[in-house]
């Protein structure tokens, strides 16, 4: 094997790097409030009494789960580009890991929903709380808690999933990695770095969870 | 006043209650008592609107509960209900569950919404776990603490499903005496129990429930002693 490896080119662009891998965790936080507010939503929405809610977050479930997150992206970037409704790669990657974000979060959702007796509604209700109280300060609550561990692990998945940002264009991690792997052809020793970075974030974020759980979760 | 006027409830096609007619005046104790499926929590459930009724009506200080417009919200204020199981709120502390609703539902201040739970808290015995999570509380400790949490809104009426079924015995006691406490201080109080001793010595007047038929009324001493309905006696002489 005649490979020699150049390791310097990749530290030389290692500010660069860095400075990509906070896009990548902006738009995978960002995509994480959108996708626990829509997933919250689409939760309810399934729980509904009210037909065409159910059938709409059934279908938005579905897709998101059983549909490659990759094509997900593409639907949002040259599926909707085809209608002449376009995107910065930015957003393409945002909404794409928010709408696939929504689809996992959903379903824990509604397993935390169901986990949560009816009692606790029917006790709230008794103090005179309107609906929406009572899910906002008591039932809600609850659900995060049960649903925190599968959330954490959607978050991690949303940093994973954003290197598919790279297909639509989007200078993230990977996408800026492709580039200067593509300008040097130290490709190996690019994404070698590189995946140690990943590595990193998400032990930095499965650290800051466990701490914020030993802090949210007194009871 | 409590006036419930033939009073139907069905779930699906189980007939659960079939024309109650019942009164309860201001500072009544009344204990509703009768084998289970007989339909006396569900009265309850439907006194203060947590369930739908299918006939007849009940009007609460003049108000009628199920009819359009009003604001059951409101109403509930009037109307505090102590579960058989608990329900304490698991995420809040003690302090927390009690203050909660007088904070979001009657729109007090914090400081004054923390005070009143305190101050409630303490009524019940409750004063060394304010900051306590209900999962560290005992049994009989969380259905005080529901006492006080239904007490904070400051009802003029007090609902209590089988407040102490889920209990265990020895932790039976303290919640009784606490209900015990309320009776006494005046409190207006329909409480569907399975206690015969409270029922006799604490209410002014005993119902007796059989599927779902209010077969008797009266005060304790003619129900426990001179009952009229062949129901009602056959009922206590098993309890007993």
């Amino acid at each position: 094997m005649d490979y020699h490896f150049h390791w310097r080119p990749v530290f030389q662009k290692l500010p660069e790097l860095l400075q990509a891998s906070l896009t990548t965790l902006e738009v995978a936080v960002l995509s994480m409030i959108i996708g626990i507010i829509l997933g919250l939503l689409l939760a309810l929405a399934r729980m509904s009494p009210i037909k065409p809610l159910r059938w709409f977050a059934t279908c938005w479930v579905e897709l998101a789960r059983n549909t490659p997150a990759l094509f997900q992206l593409f639907f949002f970037g040259f599926g909707l580009g085809a209608f002449g409704i376009h995107f910065a790669p930015y957003f393409i990657v945002l909404f794409g890991l928010s709408f696939n974000n929504a689809g996992y979060l959903a379903e824990n959702f509604r397993g935390g929903f169901q986990a949560v007796p009816d009692t606790q509604l029917r006790a709230a209700r008794s103090l005179g709380m309107t609906i929406p109280q009572a899910y906002i300060r008591i039932i809600i609550p609850q659900v995060l808690r049960i649903v925190y561990h599968p959330m954490t692990n959607q978050m991690v998945w949303a940093v994973l999933m954003s290197s598919l940002g790279m297909m639509v264009g989007f200078r993230e991690l990977s996408g800026e990695t492709q580039f200067f792997a593509s300008k040097t052809f130290r490709i190996f020793e690019y994404f070698a770095v590189t995946a140690l970075i990943y590595y990193a974030i998400v032990k930095i974020i499965l650290g800051a969870a466990k701490l914020a759980s030993i802090r949210l979760f007194r009871y | 006043m409590i006036e419930i006027k033939g009073l139907h409830k069905y779930f699906g096609d189980l007939h659960v209650l079939k024309g109650i007619d019942l009164n309860v005046a201001k500072g009544e104790v009344l204990s509703v008592i009768g084998s289970s499926g007989s339909g006396k929590s569900t009265l309850l459930y439907c006194i203060n609107g947590l369930e739908e009724i299918q006939k007849g009506a009940v009007i609460v200080d003049g108000v009628d509960v199920h009819a359009k417009g009003t604001d059951v919200n409101k109403l509930r204020q009037n109307l505090g209900m102590v579960f058989q199981q608990w329900n304490s709120f698991p995420h809040l502390t003690a302090l927390e569950n009690v203050a909660l609703a007088p904070q979001i539902v009657k729109k007090h201040s914090k400081t004054d919404a923390l005070e009143i739970a305190a101050k409630q808290l303490k009524h019940v015995g409750l004063g060394d776990k304010l900051n306590v999570y209900p999962n560290s509380l005992s049994g009989g400790q969380q259905q005080r603490l529901a006492i006080a949490r239904a007490l904070a809104m400051e009802p003029e009426y007090m609902l209590f499903d089988e407040a102490t079924s889920a209990l265990d015995p020895e932790l039976v006691g303290e919640v009784l005496e606490t209900m015990r406490m309320l009776a006494e201080e005046g409190m207006t109080m329909i409480c569907v129990t399975h206690e015969m001793g409270f029922a006799r010595d604490v209410s002014d007047r005993v119902a007796y429930f059989h599927q779902g038929i209010m077969e008797e009324i009266g005060p304790p001493e003619q129900i426990f002693g001179e009952a009229q309905s062949e129901h009602t006696r056959k009922f206590l002489a098993n309890v007993r």
